[in-house]
């Protein structure tokens, strides 16, 4: 046991110190970069948001851009209805997002392995749908324009997040807070659940575990987190659009996550940054890069199945025990 | 009354589509237990090779015979090289390698054909209208209700009366007891993965002419034939049958009742489906 409180006392000290080398970078990066950054840092929260269904309760979800979406669409929402409270905004972002969770959750926890897939992608696309056609309230597919950024208010300063610096900032400080609620859970009795319904669900429902609530909260506050995402990138592109709630955007987490590892707190997030870079290196030479990604995507899920990450850490494990 | 007939037809040729897409789908998944999420994208290619080779031989038929061979061929190939390896993994790392599939598809098809909208002509025969009560009616849509049900029909009896139909049947019962009595499961699992994507590509062909094709043609019928197979029923053949069916006429009488909403009408019926009859209308288990 003692042995335990010295490596998560180890882990703490690690998790602070990466916290204050991400606050420094807007010292040091060029902007084009940190505004690169901040998207590595949202995607890579809603990639670690969407590793709570998959790697901890073993649910893949081709759906989770539907609800970063209606996190997305509550805030831009809000923000044209003059709501100027960021506090108020993301956390209606988040409560809109739990609410279409819960109800699309109810019905999709009914099956699981495949058939979950494939009916978490058909609810993902029905958001989609409503946020393409009902053009009164989302004005279509060219999306809702955010009319202004509130600033942030803190110790009596005004911070502009038009500033890109002060949006880095922001995003690292919300998204920091959800991954400390995120890494409590995984730690919680709860958590320990979850990893039980992975591993054998039949057993857990012996032991007198409600398989089917279980998921439904693993589903909610993941889709709950996700709209938290949304939100945070709405503010970033200063729009919401339902490009964001499309299937294509649902995989990016999934694409993220099997690239980091899902066996790995961090591994989602690293994913993300190796997505973006990928991207921005390739994107230089060739439009269709996504070409690309499926080429590393193929020899990633045939041999590497932990993630880069996952992999790193099994050699570094396997070298220290022999 | 006119409108209800020109609906049902009109229903009922999309529904046709969805069945083979969806019955390729089912096939593949009852046999090798892999969901495949480039089917769609076969469906595409099955299509846009259909217009390539048009181009050559300006004949719809060579297209339509030639050009779902062509994806069989490369169905065969990436059986052997990629999937072969992810068997007796787990069942999202196959989704997962499918999904990468499609991804290295669909961005080839736009990469070769360009991001616009391409056309097929009919052939003579089925080009043009024919009178329908007071206006016309295109002969093609009449072509494919017709169609669908032949190629269902000689489906279900090549299952159910031939040899190799019920090698088939039998390798998704119990792999292991098939590979007992002789036969040669992997080879029939390329086959049968062949056969999947055929099917798929020639309900591209066969859609060439109804619709225009773009690079986006593969991932509605992907998704739509999702919510067939979850509520007919994985695996099952009637399933599919009447699970297309019902989203064809979804499809098209939807417009006439629920208007704009009509797009949300499928997963509604999903919603449904899987409230009151999760495993799906020929569904055996949960």
């Amino acid at each position: 046991m003692k042995n335990l409180d010295g490596r998560s006392k180890n882990s703490c000290v690690l998790y602070f110190l990466l916290f204050a080398i991400m606050a420094a970078a807007p010292f040091v990066l060029p902007i084009y970069w940190l505004i690169i950054l901040t998207e590595i840092v949202i995607m890579g929260f809603f990639a670690m948001s969407f590793n709570l269904l998959f790697g901890s309760t073993g649910l893949l979800s081709f759906g989770q851009a539907g609800f970063f979406g209606v996190g997305a669409y509550c805030t831009a929402l809000l923000i044209q209805n003059g709501v100027e409270s960021l506090t108020l905004i993301l956390a209606a972002a988040v409560f809109g997002a739990v609410l279409a969770a819960v109800v699309i959750g109810f019905l999709c926890v009914r099956r699981d392995e495949i058939y979950f897939a494939m009916i978490t992608l058909g609810f993902g696309m029905m958001l989609y749908t409503i946020a393409h056609n009902w053009i009164e309230v989302t004005g279509g597919s060219d999306g809702l324009p955010l009319s202004s950024l509130p600033a942030v208010k803190f110790m009596g300063l005004e911070l502009s997040l038009y500033d890109p610096r002060w949006m880095y900032l922001f995003c690292l400080v919300v998204v920091s807070l959800g991954l400390m609620l995120l890494w409590r859970l995984a730690r919680s009795p709860f958590g320990l659940v979850l990893t039980a319904v992975r591993e054998n669900k039949e057993r857990l429902a012996f032991v007198g575990a409600d398989v089917r609530r279980v998921r439904l909260s693993s589903f909610t506050i993941a889709g709950g987190l996700a709209g938290l995402a949304g939100g945070l990138f709405a503010l970033f592109n200063n729009m919401a659009t339902p490009d964001f709630m499309h299937w294509s955007f649902s995989s990016r987490p999934i694409l993220m996550t099997v690239l980091g590892g899902s066996g790995i707190f961090f591994g989602p997030a690293l994913g993300a940054a190796i997505f973006f870079i990928l991207e921005q290196m390739i994107t230089q030479v060739t439009e269709n890069w996504m070409i690309f990604l499926g080429v590393f995507l193929i020899p990633v899920v045939i041999f590497f199945p932990r993630g880069i990450l996952g992999t790193i850490v099994e050699i570094a494990k396997r070298r220290r025990e022999s | 009354m006119e409108t209800f007939a020109a609906n049902l037809l009109n229903g009922l040729s999309w529904g046709m589509l969805l069945f083979l897409i969806s019955v390729g789908l089912t096939t593949v998944f009852g046999v090798l237990g892999v969901l495949n999420f480039a089917h769609g994208s076969f469906f595409m290619l099955g299509a846009y090779l259909c217009m390539q080779i048009m181009h050559i031989v300006p004949s719809f038929w060579v297209g339509i015979i030639i050009g779902p061979l062509l994806v069989a061929g490369l169905g065969v190939i990436i059986e052997k090289v990629l999937l072969r390896r992810v068997y007796d993994r787990d069942i999202s790392f196959q989704l997962l390698l499918t999904f990468a599939i499609l991804l290295v598809l669909d961005d080839s098809v736009r990469l070769i054909w360009g991001p616009g909208y391409h056309v097929v002509e009919a052939p003579v025969i089925l080009a043009g209208t024919i009178p329908f009560f007071s206006h016309s009616y295109p002969v093609y849509r009449i072509f494919l209700v017709i169609i669908g049900p032949i190629i269902g029909l000689s489906l279900w009896s090549f299952f159910h009366f031939t040899r190799w139909g019920k090698v088939v049947r039998a390798a998704a019962v119990d792999r292991e007891m098939a590979e007992g009595i002789g036969i040669r499961v992997p080879l029939l699992f390329t086959l049968v993965f062949a056969f999947g994507t055929w099917l798929a590509a020639l309900g591209g062909a066969l859609a060439a002419p109804h619709q225009s094709l773009a690079p986006a043609m593969g991932e509605r019928i992907i998704i739509e034939s999702f919510i067939v197979v979850v509520i007919g029923g994985m695996g099952s053949f009637p399933g599919a049958f009447v699970g297309a069916l019902l989203l064809g006429l979804l499809d098209s009488f939807g417009t006439s009742f629920a208007g704009r909403a009509q797009m949300a009408l499928p997963f509604i019926l999903l919603a449904v489906v899987l409230l009151f009859r999760p495993q799906g209308f020929f569904g055996r288990e949960v």
